[in-house]
């Protein structure tokens, strides 16, 4: 899938970013990563403001869309209102919603009847796992690959790899999904293509590895789109480094080029493509939701879809916080760990 | 004719010259003008009714033949048509939700740059905080919320895609605007608008065009994606026609034909647009010419 223009050159825009609007000269680590925290702390208030005005004033009335395909009188459409407290004046609605949502409560949900954070608490395991799995391989992959690619510049493996994740890049999610669906599906089924375990799924490690095989597709196709963007932000930044004089001293040291590349060039470049892990996880969020979906994998994203698809506002309003929040403190942790990562910005 | 309309004129030249020998970016170009072309016609050869259930010409989901070269859909209507005509949703609604994602983007990067003080500072917060938020799953919960019209589409994906321009922009123009002649043409009286729009815009305009141009890629594939989750209301498109292959097992049956063309559509015209935004990016970032990427 395509990410923005910028995911290509992070060292840039991050050196841009918190570096000249904050100032952290003046600053140490601790009061750097205070501030972040207070931005991330303003943020997530704002997430939750606009949550609540979004999902009250746009279009459409959460009864009316409630009732869509059920038989309901005009009264009961009243009691339902007043259930719901809609019938209060929109302050003392903001209030409540305030109230709950910052002691977790996050409403029950229309369709399943059960309280939103129950529903989460079920599902967020697979995500965890698909994701974190995903995510493992995606960037281990990237970096291994752009590392090889940049080193060799111009190569037949560099022209291979930029060819492969600029077609990745183009290549929306879900029709990768699709794609493997119809090749594992329809023909070699040699993986499951739903859900995430088997009916008769055994015990203890024969558990462990049914998990392990419905696994397979949804990693790959989430790997196939993540991993694209990790390959080509380690090439670019590798390249960046190969110019560099202290490079050209290890040569002339006499080091061999392997070890110029391990412990000179690499460590250094990989610097923007470990916070791009972290800048780019709503991206993975995004993607997830698609693979999750496609694949039946009962986590956060299909349950988010589901909620899209009834609609189910009360879960849609939930999932989407919990992932927006979730979001800002992985970016605040990036902001964070690349300043202790990288002596340039520390001390600039 | 005057000076500088001669001087623009050069380097327009110059600028095409430059382009026309990045091969991948004129690769795309051709795809793209053709692509368009066949979406602007499409009128002229079919309309609507490829898309109508009742009366479609053929039986369910027959593999490719003389009669239906890329086989029919699940109520027998000919995928081929069908991904002409909805070619015309697709690229539309890529390239308004660019169009729009552009203009606040070029506003707000604009302004942000120009202006110093609480308005930069507050436009930067926002546009931080619009860019921290999952896009994908924000343009859902829209789509969703304001019902999916292809004017609701578009306004999503605009409104969650142009914190990236913003930035870009205002990292631009505060190059620009730290130019000698700046302060010259502000000596001599210019104001707020005629700085930001006769000085500034003309220099990032370039810029602008070139992530446009990814931006038109990105849009079309969130579109699609967005029709294929299901919010988007039933106008034929590739992102709709793939939603319906998965709705009626295409996969699993094997009708390769309903899941491939859609798809291959998609990613020909994304890549398109892809290789022609990296190679305007060439042409106009030196830094990039030099590195060859």
């Amino acid at each position: 899938m395509t990410a923005p223009l910028e995911a290509v050159e992070p060292a840039a825009s991050q050196a841009a970013g918190p570096a000249e609007d904050h100032r952290p000269a003046r600053h140490g680590i601790l009061r750097y990563a205070l501030s972040k925290a207070g931005g991330a702390l303003f943020s997530i208030a704002m997430v939750i403001i606009g949550t609540f005005f979004l999902f009250r004033l746009l279009p459409g009335d959460p009864v009316r869309a409630l009732a869509q395909g059920r038989n309901m009188t005009p009264e009961q459409l009243d009691m339902e209102r007043r259930r719901l407290g809609l019938d209060e004046p929109l302050i003392n609605q903001f209030l409540n919603f305030l109230g709950d949502t910052l002691r977790f409560d996050l409403g029950m949900s229309y369709e399943y009847k059960r309280p939103v954070l129950d529903l989460i608490g079920d599902r967020i395991g697979a995500t965890l796992l698909l994701a974190g799995v995903g995510l493992a391989v995606a960037v281990s992959l990237g970096i291994w690959q752009g590392m090889r690619a940049g080193w060799r510049h111009g190569s037949r493996f560099d022209r291979f790899s930029t060819g492969t994740s600029l077609v990745l890049w183009s290549v929306p999610t879900f029709w990768l999904g699709l794609l493997l669906l119809l090749v594992f599906g329809a023909y070699l089924k040699i993986f499951p293509s739903r859900g995430i375990q088997s009916v008769d799924a055994p015990d203890g490690f024969g558990y462990v590895l049914d998990v392990a095989h419905h696994m397979v597709l949804p990693v790959i196709t989430l790997v196939g789109v993540v991993y694209a963007q990790y390959l080509l932000v380690m090439r670019s930044s590798l390249l960046d480094e190969v110019g560099q004089d202290y490079i050209t001293t290890a040569r002339a040291k006499g080091l061999r080029d392997d070890d110029v590349r391990r412990r000179h060039a690499v460590p250094n470049a990989l610097l923007p493509t470990v916070t791009l892990v972290f800048m780019r996880v709503g991206f993975v969020v995004g993607g997830a939701v698609t693979v999750e979906t496609i694949f039946s994998w009962p986590g956060l994203g299909q349950l988010f879809y589901e909620a899209v698809r009834v609609p189910d506002f009360t879960l849609m309003q939930g999932t989407f916080m919990l992932i927006t929040v979730a979001v800002i403190i992985m970016n605040t942790l990036a902001d964070v760990i690349y300043h202790i990562l990288d002596p340039r910005v520390r001390s600039a | 004719m005057s000076v500088a309309s001669a001087r623009r004129r050069q380097s327009l030249t110059r600028f095409w010259k430059d382009f026309s020998r990045q091969r991948a970016g004129v690769v795309g170009l051709v795809i793209l003008v053709v692509a368009a072309l066949l979406a602007v016609v499409a009128p002229l050869f079919i309309d609507q009714s490829v898309t109508g259930v009742v009366n479609a010409p053929g039986k369910p989901m027959q593999p490719p033949s003389l009669e239906f070269p890329f086989g029919t859909d699940e109520s027998g209507r000919s995928i081929l048509l069908m991904v002409w005509w909805g070619s015309r949703t697709s690229l539309l609604i890529g390239f308004l939700a660019a169009l729009v994602s552009m203009l606040i983007g070029t506003v707000l990067g604009i302004a942000a740059g120009h202006f110093r003080g609480w308005v930069s500072a507050v436009i930067l917060r926002v546009t931080d905080w619009f860019l921290v938020l999952p896009s994908l799953v924000t343009a859902l919960v829209l789509a969703a919320i304001m019902g999916g019209s292809t004017f609701t589409i578009i306004m999503a994906i605009g409104v969650t895609t142009w914190p990236t321009t913003a930035r870009l922009i205002r990292a631009q123009t505060l190059a620009v605007e730290a130019r000698p002649y700046i302060e010259r043409s502000k000596a001599l009286g210019a104001g707020h608008w005629h700085v930001t729009t006769r000085h500034v815009l003309p220099n990032v305009a370039p810029l602008l065009l070139a992530s446009t141009t990814l931006e038109v890629a990105s849009a079309i594939v969130t579109e699609s994606t967005l029709a294929f989750l299901g919010v988007s209301a039933n106008k034929t498109s590739w992102g709709t026609m793939l939603r319906g292959s998965y709705d009626w097992g295409a996969a699993t049956a094997g009708a390769w034909w309903y899941i491939l063309i859609p798809g291959l559509c998609i990613v020909a015209v994304v890549m398109a647009f892809t290789l022609c935004g990296r190679a305007l990016e060439a042409v106009l970032n030196p830094r990039l010419r030099k590195a060859g990427a």
